[in-house]
């Protein structure tokens, strides 16, 4: 027979894990939630379409920051995934087991470094030799933060392709590059491209590493020479200010980076739960 | 895996550099290289990290010596930096999230693995992993504009309860040490769930049988069996979470209030290291502020490697242990 005092102790403990996951679930639709109900009201067209006015004036909206984030992404991406990618390709199909893991360590190591660090090493490089900010250093600290990612990311899925593929591919007569670019990639071809979509989804909303490389601008930023305004920048400092209107365009600017990313995060965890099942 | 085992045998030439450039040509070598470049450049990129934050601090690294970690002035007017008030709003913060956020983390952890059906279980994962995905920025938004007004209605309460520690003393304005401790709890809750709902996940159900056949209750067999087998790995997953939350800046430097002092109060305002490197690096004038700046980034970059390498160790026990 079981004591009254166990069976008690039985049943709040596991009530009380229940409570734990519901705090934690609550905590994002509440976060959802109020996003939409402050962010999603409060946003306009003039957001996508203008400029930011002058301090203290209000309306205006934040292009150039949209178009500023876009570019960095690109660049980041140009630099991220080539590198990460193929160091993918290494570890996976042609790695040997000592210097495989020195790389794979040094990986997790740089994974772990903050984005503010990554964002000072970028200043180092490029701001601090140039003499001004720059969308180049923005973009470089985010592709930085995007190689660990990438590699270990792209590791992991081209593991996960059958031997037998590549046996087949080989006992056809395949060299080993024929091979991996013919049979291996395409069949990693889903896992490799979620993987490259959370990649994004999770430098799209850094900050700290832009505030000392591509800094902001209130206007248009051509080229790759000048400051830039990027979205969670422009969250950041409209958020700090004392403006009720550049708190209201925050929310808003919140509002549409949350969308993006989270939006990223459910296409692609689909897209792998429904393509990448037979391989996982 | 050897990278030539495919070359073409009578094509072999006899001369070592020719044999080479031969080799090149099949293809394989030339993938072999190329990839073997990118993987060597991940290891150039982290060396020229970890040389550029040493080169561009030597200037008060040579000023001020070891006494830069263990001094608390911070006056760049006069030229005297000490890191020690943003090393304690630092390890503070983190403490404050951990105290908060293991409890919490586990506890799901332990309803998903444990007791949620696995369809259940699987689609509220899915929703804490987005929560992992959302920018440190919308926490902080949140933060001023949500978790602070908060606070100050609860100030009250909080006070009539825990008043009497020196830790709960004087004046509370809504941005301070414990409102960034609490969005920092927010921030890793996410982690710690996810992996530890793996590593429980990944013991072995005769344990939990043995458990159950000797009269244990569910919670008996999860508290003294399940949860020692997987204690390792979450140990882990904690450990992964502080260095997160070490080096979180945005979410920190938007309600910490930004004061270089140490207060003993949690109602205090504070200042962490990455939120000080993000408030004062594009003004920093002169090579001694910014280097100092750049060495407060050295620091954190330490603190990090030191607890990600033990978290790196304690998840890898437990997930090969767990497999075998």
């Amino acid at each position: 027979m079981l004591s009254l005092r166990r069976k008690v102790v039985n049943a709040v403990m596991l009530s009380l894990t229940g409570v734990c996951t519901f705090l934690a679930v609550g905590t994002l639709l509440f976060i959802l939630g109020y996003l939409f109900f402050h962010g999603g009201t409060s946003l306009t067209t003039d957001f996508f379409t203008k400029l930011p006015t002058p301090v203290g004036e209000s309306g205006g909206g934040m292009a150039n920051a949209l178009l500023g984030s876009a570019k960095l992404l690109l660049l980041a991406s140009c630099i991220g995934i080539p590198i990460g990618f193929l160091g993918g390709v290494y570890l996976a199909e042609f790695g040997g087991s000592s210097f495989s893991f020195v790389v794979r360590y040094t990986t997790d190591l740089l994974n772990g470094v903050p984005s503010i660090v990554i964002g000072i090493f970028a200043y180092t490089l490029i701001v601090l030799p140039q003499g001004h900010f720059s969308t180049l250093s923005g973009g470089l600290a985010l592709g930085v933060m995007m190689i660990p990612i990438a590699i270990r990311s792209s590791e992991d899925f081209l593991r996960a392709v059958p031997v037998s593929l590549r046996e087949g591919a080989m006992a056809l007569g395949a060299s080993k590059a024929k091979t991996i670019v013919t049979v291996v990639i395409p069949a990693a071809k889903a896992g490799l491209i979620t993987g490259i979509m959370l990649n994004l989804a999770r430098v799209a909303g850094e900050t700290a590493p832009l505030l000392f490389t591509s800094f902001s601008n209130r206007f248009w930023s051509p080229g790759w020479e000048q400051p830039t305004a990027a979205l969670p920048v422009m969250i950041y400092t409209y958020a700090i200010s004392p403006y009720a209107d550049w708190k209201r365009q925050a929310w808003s600017a919140g509002f549409v980076l949350l969308m993006l990313v989270l939006t990223i995060n459910i296409c692609a965890r689909m897209l792998l739960s429904k393509r990448g099942s037979a391989l996982r | 895996m050897a990278a030539s085992s495919t070359t073409n045998i009578s094509a072999r030439p006899s001369g070592r550099a020719s044999a080479f450039w031969q080799r090149l040509r099949s293809g394989d070598d030339i993938a072999y290289v190329i990839t073997l470049t990118c993987a060597l450049t991940i290891l150039a990129i982290t060396a020229l990290l970890v040389f550029e934050l040493f080169e561009n601090s030597a200037v008060p690294r040579d000023k001020f010596g070891w006494s830069f970690l263990v001094t608390s002035t911070w006056d760049p007017v006069a030229g005297q930096f000490g890191a020690l008030p943003f090393i304690y709003g630092t390890v503070v913060t983190s403490a404050l999230a951990l105290l908060m956020g293991i409890p919490l983390g586990v506890g799901a952890a332990i309803f998903l693995a444990e007791l949620a059906p696995t369809k259940i279980s699987n689609g509220l994962t899915f929703l804490i992993e987005l929560l992992a995905a959302v920018p440190s920025v919308i926490f902080g938004l949140l933060g001023i504009f949500v978790l602070v007004p908060a606070l100050i209605a609860l100030e009250p309460a909080i006070r009539a309860v825990l008043g009497w520690t020196p830790a709960f003393s004087g004046p509370f304005y809504g941005v301070s040490v414990l409102s960034a401790g609490v969005v920092l709890s927010v921030m890793i809750v996410p982690f710690i769930i996810s992996i530890s709902r793996e590593v429980i996940l990944a013991v072995p159900t005769e344990q939990r049988e043995g458990a159950l056949a000797l009269g244990a209750t569910k919670w008996e067999t999860t508290w003294d069996v399940v949860i020692p087998f997987a204690r390792k790995g979450i140990m882990g997953s904690i450990f992964l979470a502080l260095a997160r939350s070490l080096g979180e800046t945005m979410a920190v430097t938007m309600v910490i209030g930004n004061e270089p002092k140490i207060h003993e109060s949690l109602f205090a305002p504070g200042y962490s290291i990455a939120a000080v490197i993000a408030n004062e690096f594009t003004e920093a004038t002169g090579e001694l502020y910014l280097g100092a700046l750049i060495e407060l980034g050295l620091v954190l970059f330490g603190l990090t490697i030191i607890i990600n390498g033990l978290a790196r160790v304690l998840v890898l026990s437990t997930t090969k242990k767990g497999a075998s």
